[in-house]
């Protein structure tokens, strides 16, 4: 059977398409969930994408973390429900604490459109699960606020937990801490990366289809259940 | 200030106005007391001063651009033409695209950021109108020299802007060009295309028809920004002595775009509207006057209702304000309710300010009281039309009869030195710390991208037709030569479509130019529109739309005439395209096309401080047979490369640098063979096995080829010369860090 997989669209959200273009490619179905609604529709997961909810402006995913749809996610979230949130929806899981730390300002202050070299730290989670370990891949980022922040302490949590998912490899894109691209909770249900694997599922319209990956590993988790 | 209504205006025929600080002349005030029978209101005045700039008007080029109508091709392929939005085009499958590019030059000169920004927000809301979701947009842009103070000033600005705002609204930014010359030096020039797709029966057009229909303002709320904009910023050739005109440039809320996006495209899916047209330049006045006159006249608003951001605004101002993410839309009654709803789903504000009237007047009044009574059609369309004074300038045949020496290479340190300087030289080192500021993947369907020779994108995910666009000016030769200048920009903007392995269909444009009041630049406009509209008809191509940017200079300099040509093509599968990089070692490379060695107007002579004495002269005939052998070619083609800017050497290296793989080439008269950019070449790959095919199809379209060598190891060799991919690399991509940060 194919699997419901939520994509939520806020003001503002640019790569909605894209992520569930990545869905149905990876088999399964794409539900969209809209912002302003608590539904989430029976979907057995949920990308939150990339983009500038509501304009950005604040804080990345300041205000989004108070759409209704978030409530719905927080809930579900912590009973193992798996979160998706790339770029923008990276961000809002931060504001939503669903996941510790926060992105800031690149640390060059401009935009970065470049196809990057992450390393796969960590296969044990929903989304990554179908990587080997220590996998390279490339797939494209694009932010101007992809710099990873936290205390030491998180940090050290973070690391000695096994939370780091992906890690950026020769080149510091951006200067987030222990080059640091993707983070999960403790769980592993709810992941959050910078970089955007929907854009790298065509050969043709992507530096590769490595981040199809992230998109059958979850559904792969799901078929398990 | 008391209100100025129509009775007051009638009552006190003699009260002073500021026609003139407005930007009217004299003779064009006379000639709206004419056509009102009165003196104007002071809101008359405002509307018929904005709607009459040369900016909206072109009043100044009609007369030269009406060629674009009497020559034009006739294509099955064109859905809407010149007049409208934008142009439409029929690109198969039921799917039509449409396409246009315009200028915001002063403005980003004045500010940067804001400047850049708003001009992609004004493109993309023209694109919008016409019914169609945006799909890219790109980038033409000119500056002065790399490493002017001013440059350094205007251009990180620019190119945050054009980031700042496209990246927002998802729009992926697929190509441009950057060029530096020191005319452009406190004339930037920042054109912005943008590129969209419908079905066919989703066609929009600006017009407003049907008695007692709504007229919606919806968007954002209106402010004082960009009061003025229009007749001050873009008609005037900047004075230093004259105070600061920062206020006119308009502030842009990328967030905002992107959901009046969203909110227009459900608008359309449900068939909500009669008629749409957005609030660009002249803002209300230019949207009411235009869709009243398309329709049948009469058009009745209650400015009063318009939502303002500063409550202080006079209606003056309302009508002048080029507040941006506005749009204005005909609505049937039954279908208000509808509309409504969609706009609160993406919180937009819609607000009915009007309704279409029986008669054939333009009314608009405030609190109850007439200020505009016109007939919308002389606000609109019938704006004044300049003959303008036509002289060929004396430095044309000057430089003609002139003759011209640069260094040239001729031992292999030499040869090594100067292709290492000129990779390294602005103009063309690689632009990736611009082009890496600019989101190239959203929406999922980017092919093809800077620094390929043409941006392709993927249309439909199932048949994988895709369109190509490229944008294209050789501001030298145009210089040298306007008419010759013209054709060539078209024929090289047709080649690069081509060489991506697209048909070319159809031609937009954006002619920069300096100050329509200097006949020698008058001489210059109306030779390139000529070429322009000669070379579209031969290449059997429709010109579907453009702009027109003058003033563009400082003092008595103006720029170099820079006509930017846009050209749209088609492929109907987008898996076939040819990229620029050579993918592989042990092909053999071809020239195809033949050289004369002339460096006139070359990046070379350029960079000698020369600009040469003669355009090369367009051969169209070659040039068709030249994309024809390419698109019959593409199956044999492992990668293909546009020869301009930088001649040989720019290509060679480019081709190289993309995947990292060397080539060796043997090449007589080395240094002409380098760096002349004579017009009609491309150089492509293939395998060692389709040396056959290739032979037979440059005598089926008689096309001189020319087999200089083959690709693989880690070095670009040329003749004894050896450069490694390394150096190529350091030298290419080292000089925009360096200049900007």
């Amino acid at each position: 059977m194919s699997f419901r997989v939520g994509v939520v669209t806020f003001p503002g959200s640019l790569d909605d398409r894209d992520a569930a273009r990545a869905v149905e490619m990876a088999g399964g179905i794409a539900v969209p969930l809209f912002h302003a609604s608590d539904d989430l529709k029976e979907v057995q997961a949920v990308v939150l994408p990339g983009g500038f909810s509501y304009g950005d402006y604040l804080r990345c995913g300041a205000i989004a973390r108070f759409a209704p749809i978030m409530n719905s996610i927080v809930t579900a979230a912590s009973h193992g429900f798996p979160v998706l949130g790339i770029c923008n929806g990276f961000q809002v899981l931060c504001e939503s604490h669903l996941l510790p730390g926060a992105l800031t300002r690149n640390s060059n202050l401009h935009f970065l459109c470049r196809d990057q070299k992450l390393k796969i730290e960590n296969t044990n989670t929903v989304w990554t699960s179908g990587f080997k370990p220590g996998q390279e891949i490339v797939i494209p980022l694009k932010n101007g606020e992809g710099s990873f922040q936290c205390d030491d302490e998180t940090l050290k949590i973070l690391e000695s937990e096994g939370r780091v998912i992906a890690r950026y490899v020769d080149f510091d894109p951006n200067g987030s801490r222990n080059l640091i691209a993707g983070i999960s909770n403790e769980r592993g249900n709810v992941v959050g990366l910078m970089p955007h694997p929907e854009h790298a599922i065509e050969s043709l319209m992507g530096p590769s289809t490595d981040g199809l990956t992230f998109f059958t590993s979850a559904l792969q988790q799901l078929v398990g259940r | 200030m008391a209100l100025d209504t129509v009775t007051i205006a009638t009552q006190n025929p003699d009260t002073t106005q500021p026609f003139a600080e407005l930007g009217l002349k004299d003779d064009e005030y006379a000639r709206i007391k004419t056509i009102l029978g009165r003196r104007p209101t002071s809101s008359e005045l405002a509307m018929y001063s904005v709607m009459w700039s040369e900016h909206c008007s072109y009043k100044s080029s009609k007369v030269h651009l009406k060629q674009f109508g009497e020559k034009a091709f006739k294509s099955d392929a064109l859905l809407v033409g010149i007049g409208e939005n934008a142009g439409v085009v029929d690109i198969g499958q039921n799917y039509a695209i449409t396409f246009k590019i315009e200028s915001h030059n002063h403005p980003s000169f004045i500010e940067p950021y804001q400047g850049a920004a708003t001009g992609v927000g004004g493109i993309v809301r023209d694109i919008l109108t016409m019914g169609a979701r945006p799909i890219a947009i790109m980038d033409p842009l000119r500056f002065g020299l790399a490493d002017a103070p001013d440059t350094r000033r205007v251009l990180p600005g620019i190119v945050a802007g054009i980031g700042g705002y496209g990246n927002c609204l998802g729009l992926p930014n697929i190509g441009g060009e950057i060029v530096f010359d020191e005319t452009y030096a406190g004339n930037p020039l920042v054109n912005a295309l943008c590129v969209g797709v419908m079905k066919h029966e989703d066609i929009k057009l600006a017009t407003a028809h049907g008695t007692g229909n709504l007229v919606v303002l919806f968007g954002a709320k209106t402010g004082g920004d960009g009061i003025g904009g229009v007749s001050v910023l873009a008609s005037e050739t900047f004075n230093a002595a004259k105070p600061t005109k920062r206020p006119s440039v308009q502030v842009g809320d990328p967030f905002a775009e992107k959901v009046l996006i969203e909110c227009c495209l459900e608008i359309f899916k449900a068939d909500l509207v009669i008629g749409i047209q957005d609030l660009g330049g002249a803002g209300l006045s230019c949207a009411t006057s235009e869709l009243a006159s398309a329709g049948s006249g009469g058009m009745q608003i209650n400015l009063e209702k318009v939502p303002l951001r500063d409550p202080s605004l006079s209606p003056e101002e309302i009508l002048m304000s080029e507040s941006q993410e506005r749009m204005c839309a005909i609505v049937a009654p039954e279908k208000i309710k509808h509309f409504m709803a969609i706009c609160r789903k993406w919180d937009v504000t819609a607000t009915v300010i009007g309704e279409v009237t029986s008669g054939e007047r333009l009314h608009i009044t405030f609190n109850g009281e007439l200020i505009v009574d016109v007939p919308p059609r002389t606000v609109a369309h019938d704006g004044p039309i300049y003959n303008r004074p036509i002289k060929k300038p004396d430095y044309v045949d000057q430089l003609a009869k002139s003759t011209f020496e640069v260094p040239l290479p001729t031992d292999a340190d030499e040869v090594k030195a100067a292709v290492l300087k000129l990779i390294a030289s602005p103009n063309i080192a690689d632009k990736s710390w611009v082009t890496s500021q600019f989101d190239k993947y959203v929406q999922g369907n980017t092919v093809l991208a800077q620094p390929e020779d043409s941006g392709l994108i993927r249309i439909d995910e199932e048949t994988h037709l895709g369109v190509a666009v490229s944008t294209d000016a050789n501001a030298r030769w145009s210089y040298l030569d306007p008419y010759e200048g013209a054709k060539l920009a078209l024929a090289e903007s047709c080649r690069n479509i081509a060489t991506s392995g697209a048909k070319p269909l159809a031609v937009t444009n954006c002619l920069n130019f300096g100050s329509p009041e200097d006949p020698g630049v008058m001489w210059q406009f109306a030779e390139t529109v000529r070429g322009l509209a000669d070379a579209a008809l031969e290449l059997g191509l429709p010109i579907t739309g453009g702009n027109v940017s003058f003033y563009n200079q400082t003092g008595s300099v103006a720029i170099l005439p820079t006509p930017v040509i846009g050209v749209l093509g088609v492929i109907q599968d987008v898996r076939k395209r040819t990229p620029m990089g050579i993918p592989s070692a042990d092909l053999d490379l071809y020239v195809i096309g033949k050289y004369n060695g002339n460096l006139s107007g070359s990046e070379w002579a350029h960079l000698h401080g020369e600009i040469g004495n003669a355009s090369p002269v367009a051969d169209l005939n070659m040039e068709k047979r030249l994309v024809n052998f390419l698109l019959d070619g593409q199956p044999i083609f492992e990668s293909a490369h546009d020869v301009s800017n930088g001649g040989l050497a720019a290509t060679l290296v480019e081709s190289v640098l993309k995947n990292k793989i060397g080539a060796r080439v043997d090449l007589n008269d080395v240094a002409n063979a380098l760096f002349s950019e004579t017009p009609g070449r491309v150089l492509v790959a293939i395998k060692s096995s389709a040396t056959n095919e290739i032979v037979s199809l440059a005598g089926k379209y008689q096309i001189p080829i020319y087999k200089i060598g083959t690709t693989g190891g880690t070095d670009l060799e040329i003749n004894q010369a050896v450069i490694s991919i390394e150096e190529l690399s350091k030298a290419h991509t080292e000089t925009f860090p360096k200049l900007f940060g």
